[in-house]
């Protein structure tokens, strides 16, 4: 391709000038920039009320292309259903009467376990959701992995509470802009979550890669106990999460743990419900130094 | 007598008779398919690893690229503050980055005047590798080994759709100059 002749300037005094001002302005640029990086990175919250205003703006666009992916995608599903229903249905029906037999079993569990917890005089009251929402976007072109739900603060969400899907968790809210949330997912390399295994009580620290996998950290070293296809579940530690809910399975033991994937993919998640704190007394305790007492 | 081709007073903007270009489309176009490259990210879905292309970045080099000499050298701050809103990586990201490529394209054009697009395709491939691993370094997370594996797929995306987004500009800049004011 020829050279543009925009560089030459010519005797214009005007035109040189243009020029030479378009340089100084691209140099600021970059200095702004770098000086706003390192801001944002001694204070990540610092812009967080701009990029949530940005994205209350989208959010109708997001909301309507969420709604119309939805529903292509049931779509695919029922085109695919068809595709050997015959065995499908058959393998169903099976499956189907040992989840009734499983069914009654959990039923008398559940009795015998509200009798134990009666005896205790436990209470359990039921967690309302704060919010039911769609994940309406995500940073998909960056390294980090956040995403965006369809209910902010006019909903009652705030700062720290923990997104699920009928799966299982997807992660924490971040941000809040007036009626959208930015979610850190599980996956994101700053994500930390206090998990246990479902059938014991192996303690362990999921921690996100960064690169779709989880890794089991386990809390307890010595001898690895896990196996491939082991559940773990959130233990209420730390007190942000509810205990009990369905977090990752193991895919590769390492050495001091295991790699394990996400069970909730955000990719496969419609509808999120964002539930309050689980214990919000203590997440203060947490936060409050060892020095100051805690008030009421 | 034979009639007159009616095509014969145009060309690939237009007619050339009665008609003009529009000041304001020839400039509104390129700024806007930027704007929207920078936000089109956010609507793909949540997945677990980064796999859609910088399009705004990859926008912007385009345009710079593909038609020289149109936007000016400060395009960058403006454009990074923009994506900077949607884009996930720390603030100011952006701005500094997009900043630092408009300078670096015009380093390279004063060094290799004339271009074939291959150059200009290893230029963009270029620009992409230091963008997206400058992204991995400053993501505000602890730059992991396995992170960085896993920007393998988008990088290898992106620098495969640089000669796709080069032709779509190539077809925005025609429809950018067609001649669409009536004169007189």
């Amino acid at each position: 391709m020829a050279p543009t002749g925009g560089r030459r300037s010519g005797y214009s005094r005007r035109a040189q000038y243009n020029i030479f001002t378009g340089y100084i302005v691209a140099g600021v640029g970059a200095l702004i920039g770098a000086i706003l990086l390192a801001l944002s990175f001694f204070q990540p919250t610092l812009f967080g009320g701009l990029r949530g205003a940005a994205n209350d703006g989208v959010s109708p666009a997001t909301e309507t292309a969420a709604t119309v992916r939805t529903g292509s995608k049931s779509f695919y599903d029922a085109l695919n259903g068809y595709y050997r229903a015959g065995s499908k249905n058959a393998a169903l029906k099976r499956e189907m009467e040992l989840a009734r037999i499983k069914l009654a079993e959990a039923d008398a569990v559940r009795q015998e376990n509200a009798r134990l917890k009666g005896l205790l005089e436990l209470q359990e009251d039921e967690v309302k959701p704060v919010a039911v929402a769609r994940l309406v976007g995500s940073s998909s072109a960056s390294t980090r992995r956040f995403a965006y739900v369809g209910a902010g603060s006019d909903d009652g969400v705030t700062v720290g509470m923990p997104v699920r899907s009928p799966r299982g968790v997807v992660g924490r809210i971040l941000e809040t802009g007036s009626d959208s949330a930015r979610v850190l997912l599980l996956t994101d390399s700053e994500s930390i979550l206090p998990v246990r295994r479902a059938k014991d009580e192996v303690v362990a620290f999921a921690e996100g890669r960064g690169d779709s996998m989880l890794r089991i950290k386990l809390i307890n070293l010595g001898i690895n106990p896990l196996k491939k296809g082991d559940m773990f579940v959130t233990s209420g530690a730390g007190g942000y999460y509810r205990p009990g809910i369905a977090v990752a399975i193991v895919a590769e033991i390492t050495d001091d743990g295991a790699l394990a994937r996400i069970v909730s993919d955000p990719a496969a998640t419609d509808y999120v419900t964002v539930e309050p704190i689980f214990e919000g007394e203590a997440v203060e305790a947490l936060a409050t130094p060892i020095e100051r007492e805690l008030t009421d | 007598m034979e009639r007159m081709n009616p095509r014969s007073r145009s060309d690939a903007y237009g007619s050339r008779i009665n008609r003009s270009h529009s000041t304001i489309i020839a400039t509104f176009i390129p700024w806007a398919s930027i704007l929207i490259g920078s936000f089109l990210p956010i609507f793909a879905i949540a997945t677990a690893l980064p796999m859609v292309p910088p399009l705004g970045f990859l926008m912007l080099i385009g345009w710079r690229l593909v038609r020289p000499g149109m936007l000016p050298v400060w395009a960058g701050l403006p454009l990074g503050l923009f994506d900077d809103l949607f884009n996930g990586q720390p603030f100011g990201y952006s701005m500094a980055t997009w900043s630092l490529a408009m300078i670096a394209v015009e380093m390279i054009e004063t060094r290799f005047p004339w271009r074939s697009f291959w150059q200009d395709w290893m230029t963009a491939a270029m620009l992409l590798l230091v963008y997206l691993i400058g992204g991995w370094l400053l993501s505000g997370a602890q730059p992991t080994i396995h992170s960085l594996i896993a920007l393998g797929p988008q990088l290898v995306l992106s620098i495969l759709i640089f000669p796709v987004l080069a032709r779509l500009i190539s077809r925005l800049d025609q429809l950018r100059l067609r001649r669409w004011r009536v004169v007189g």
